[in-house]
């Protein structure tokens, strides 16, 4: 086992003395989270209060809610200049007991896709905060925001302007375009299908309007994610998910395939590899070469995972669009599906159609969702069919896991749809 | 002058700022142009671009909230010992990518001795991502950031090695909203009583129609008590799932003793092999125990212990009781299955067993 040095060795990098009036707290529930190998937040919490009276009650709210298991923390109304939302404001419900913190707002900010950081700019941010705020950064909340954690209700413009002349800007919070999320993708992944750097900010950047002034029925999130792998979850968690595929032929580097059969033996290969295939789409020959059925390939990454030095993705790349992700409320967990099986993402053009079709959406919901009800569940509510015709889009079968099981609907139009996609057809 | 000094500054509406910008020159150069990547060992990545050029990340375990002496010592190591620039995975891990092989381990070490610890890759228990809980969010029912420092003490070797069959993302929500979204393990906040409302604050504070939308079983009506507007909550009908405190404050769904944890398993987001799965339940009734959760954090390592032994290489823990089935699973964890294991939703019929598929 590694046993992680003792971090106070690095004394130049804790506060040498007690610089905050008020005496700390007792807090004996949190300093049992200062015990264990992994870094402790306590700790941190602990070095800022060494300078700030507003973390010394805090970290006495926080003991009290240890204490109690209860929460103390009530929303309120807040904004910067110009914008309706962004700030997610704090009022403390035991202000009285710990006044220092009775704010302790945050702001919701956009990192760059895939949360990119020089250290100078990570130094430039926390030196703004510690400026006007607790000095408290959360990288990154669960939308995606850098969480500037602890200001009071005078310091949030100042903060806001400060780091907003620098190139940061406000994300979403309440019902609105929220924060989008890419994965490292093209700029570090060979499993990458998509420029994800370049989705992400087309997309989002599109709705900043939708993004800082909430009127939408709900949150609509865009997440991005390279290849089937989706390491945003973004199937799961996004309204919009971008998934980045191919449809020519998977590569096999043949020589690499079989060094690797070689060295791990043909069991191994087979056991691992071509059992596990979801399509059984694989077959190992006999003279240890692999052979891919592409026809019945899902492109669900597999098999690519395994041996990243052999298979990689195709040449003819482009996404596959699901519309509907999202989490509990109201009417249960539901998973984005397909709305696009493929889009070609090459030119400026392709590049503007995936926008309109945002546009599309996002205007279809605005006017059609009820009040608190994500793009999903309205989907859930209308029905696939009449979401699609709604935006535009043409049916596709792989839009479904299969047909309708149930004879319940009005059928009288068969002709009129056949025909459509007989033309579809003939159109190519 | 007063009213010029007061005139609002306006925002510069630039949203997402570009990330080429702060991005590794490693990255930048080869930018859609990578051939493979290596597992050099648990917590260290080699990347090589078509061009040959080569790529390694150290990823690094963090407290997730990090203040200015945490920034300062990190950034500080990082220019020291890799090249300026690093980067965040939506896990909270932090990831320092150095362009010279033989910088790797000096970096390692650096870090190393700085108390944080290096892991989280490939099959591995990686960070768990987490919600804000009673240091920020108005509705919590626990603290997230105290569960996973308590969980990440006990699963840290897990995460500094590689021995697991198959990577695990678990994840922890405060509430059953359920912010920390899906993951092999969920351990996640489950009431178990009505919320008890405070009538005299609930025609002040609440917009009463949109509190009734709220409610997903339509058990929250108008009512008229003592003589105010409030709200009442048919209490046979009510799932207890706190969606009506967020526009309710008033309509306390919190209790110290009554809002337990309950832990959930086999959420899977990536499409390798089966499509993405949710998780789904397996043990509730945990007490909320605060400060280390010693029986939730029990039930994840038996949980964890199990699949270790039993799963095939590249199953994710629900790609293995896909493979065993749900009585095995329940059999190998020691846990009860009961009455609320059978799901009763919509679309719930969908979960059951439709079949003569039967394990013995």
């Amino acid at each position: 086992m590694s046993t992680p040095k003792n971090p106070e060795k690095h004394a130049s990098y804790l506060p040498k003395e007690k610089k905050s009036k008020k005496p700390f707290h007792d807090t004996p529930n949190l300093d049992e989270l200062e015990k264990g190998p992994w870094p402790s937040f306590v700790t941190g919490l602990k070095r800022l209060a060494m300078e700030s009276d507003m973390m010394v009650d805090l970290l006495g709210q926080l003991e009290h809610s240890y204490n109690t298991r209860l929460g103390y923390w009530k929303g309120g109304t807040l904004s910067v200049f110009g914008y309706g939302g962004g700030i997610i404001p704090r009022f403390s419900e035991v202000g009285d007991m710990f006044p220092e913190s009775k704010e302790f707002h945050t702001l919701r900010v956009q990192p760059a896709p895939a949360n990119h950081y020089s250290t100078d700019m990570l130094r430039q941010l926390s030196n703004s905060w510690n400026k006007y705020g607790s000095g408290l950064i959360a990288f990154h909340g669960q939308t995606g925001n850098i969480m500037f954690i602890g200001a009071k209700s005078d310091q949030v413009q100042h903060f806001f302007d400060e780091i907003n002349e620098y190139g940061w800007d406000l994300g979403g919070a309440g019902p609105c375009v929220r924060t989008a999320m890419a994965c490292v993708g093209s700029g570090r992944c060979e499993m990458s299908n998509l420029d994800e750097q370049r989705i992400h900010r087309e997309l989002v950047n599109n709705f900043m309007d939708d993004m800082h002034r909430p009127a939408l029925p709900y949150k609509f999130k865009f997440k991005v994610s390279g290849c089937a792998n989706d390491c945003m979850n973004s199937i799961q968690r996004s309204d919009f998910s971008v998934i980045g595929t191919w449809r020519d032929d998977m590569k096999v580097d043949q020589e690499e395939w079989k060094k690797y059969v070689a060295e791990k033996g043909r069991q191994h290969v087979h056991d691992n590899i071509i059992s596990r295939c979801p399509t059984s789409a694989l077959t190992l020959n006999d003279d240890d070469t692999l052979e891919v059925n592409n026809k019945d390939c899902v492109r669900c990454m597999h098999c690519l995972n395994v041996v990243p030095k052999a298979l990689s993705p195709g040449d003819d790349k482009g996404a596959t669009i699901l519309i509907g992700g999202k989490r509990t409320l109201k009417i249960g967990d539901l998973f984005g599906t397909v709305v696009i099986p493929f889009k070609k993402l090459d030119t400026d053009e392709d590049h503007e159609e995936l926008v309109e079709l945002a546009e599309e959406i996002i205007d279809f919901w605005a006017e059609n969702g009820l009040e608190h009800e994500r793009c999903g569940e309205m989907i859930d509510r209308i029905g696939l069919a009449n979401f699609l015709e709604g935006i535009g889009v043409d049916v596709d079968p792989n839009m479904v896991a299969h047909p309708r099981t149930s004879n319940y609907v009005r059928m009288d139009k068969w002709d009129e749809e056949a025909a459509k996609w007989e033309e579809r057809k003939k159109a190519g | 002058m007063a009213e010029e000094k007061a005139k609002p500054r306006m925002p510069i509406e630039s949203g997402c700022p570009d990330g080429f910008q702060y991005m590794h020159p490693t990255m930048l150069k080869n930018y859609g142009n990578w051939d493979y990547h290596e597992h050099v060992r648990p917590g260290v990545l080699k990347h090589v671009a078509k061009s040959g050029d080569e790529l390694y990340t150290v990823k690094v375990g963090t407290q997730r909230q990090l203040g200015p002496y945490e920034i300062n010592l990190l950034c500080d190591i990082i220019d020291q010992y890799a090249d300026g620039h690093v980067r965040f995975t939506l896990r909270g891990t932090m990831e320092i990518p150095v362009a010279d092989a033989s910088k790797v381990d000096a970096l390692v070490e650096a870090i190393t001795d700085a108390g944080y610890p290096i892991g989280g890759t490939a099959n591995s228990v990686t960070f768990i991502s987490h919600t804000q809980g009673w240091l920020h969010c108005d509705i919590p029912g626990t603290d997230a950031s105290g569960v996973v420092k308590s969980m990440m003490d006990e699963l840290y070797d897990e995460f500094t090695h590689e021995e697991m069959p198959n990577r695990v993302h678990i994840t922890t929500s405060c509430c059953q909203i359920n912010c920390g979204g899906q993951g092999d393990i969920a351990i996640n906040v489950q009431h178990t009583k009505p919320p008890k409302i405070n009538h005299d604050l609930v025609s002040n504070v609440c917009e009463r129609p949109s509190v009734v939308a709220r409610c997903p079983v339509a058990a929250i009506r108008p009512a008229m008590v003592n003589g105010r507007p409030s709200l009442e909550v048919d209490e046979k009908k009510c799932i207890c799932c706190g969606a009506c405190f967020p526009p309710c404050p008033p309509m306390q769904i919190n209790d110290a003793e009554h809002t337990k944890i309950a832990i959930w398993v086999g959420g899977k987001n990536s499409n390798a092999r089966s499509k993405p799965m949710f998780h789904k339940l397996v043990a509730a009734g945990i007490p909320n125990n605060a400060p280390r959760w010693p029986e939730a954090a029990a039930i994840v390592k038996k949980i964890l212990a199990c699949y270790k032994e039993d799963a095939k290489d590249w199953e994710r823990i629900g790609d293995w009781i896909e493979r065993i089935g749900w009585p095995r699973f329940f059999e190998m964890t020691e846990l009860p299955f009961t009455r609320f294991h059978i799901d009763n939703w919509r679309g719930a019929r969908h979960t059951l067993n439709a079949s003569a598929h039967i394990r013995f």
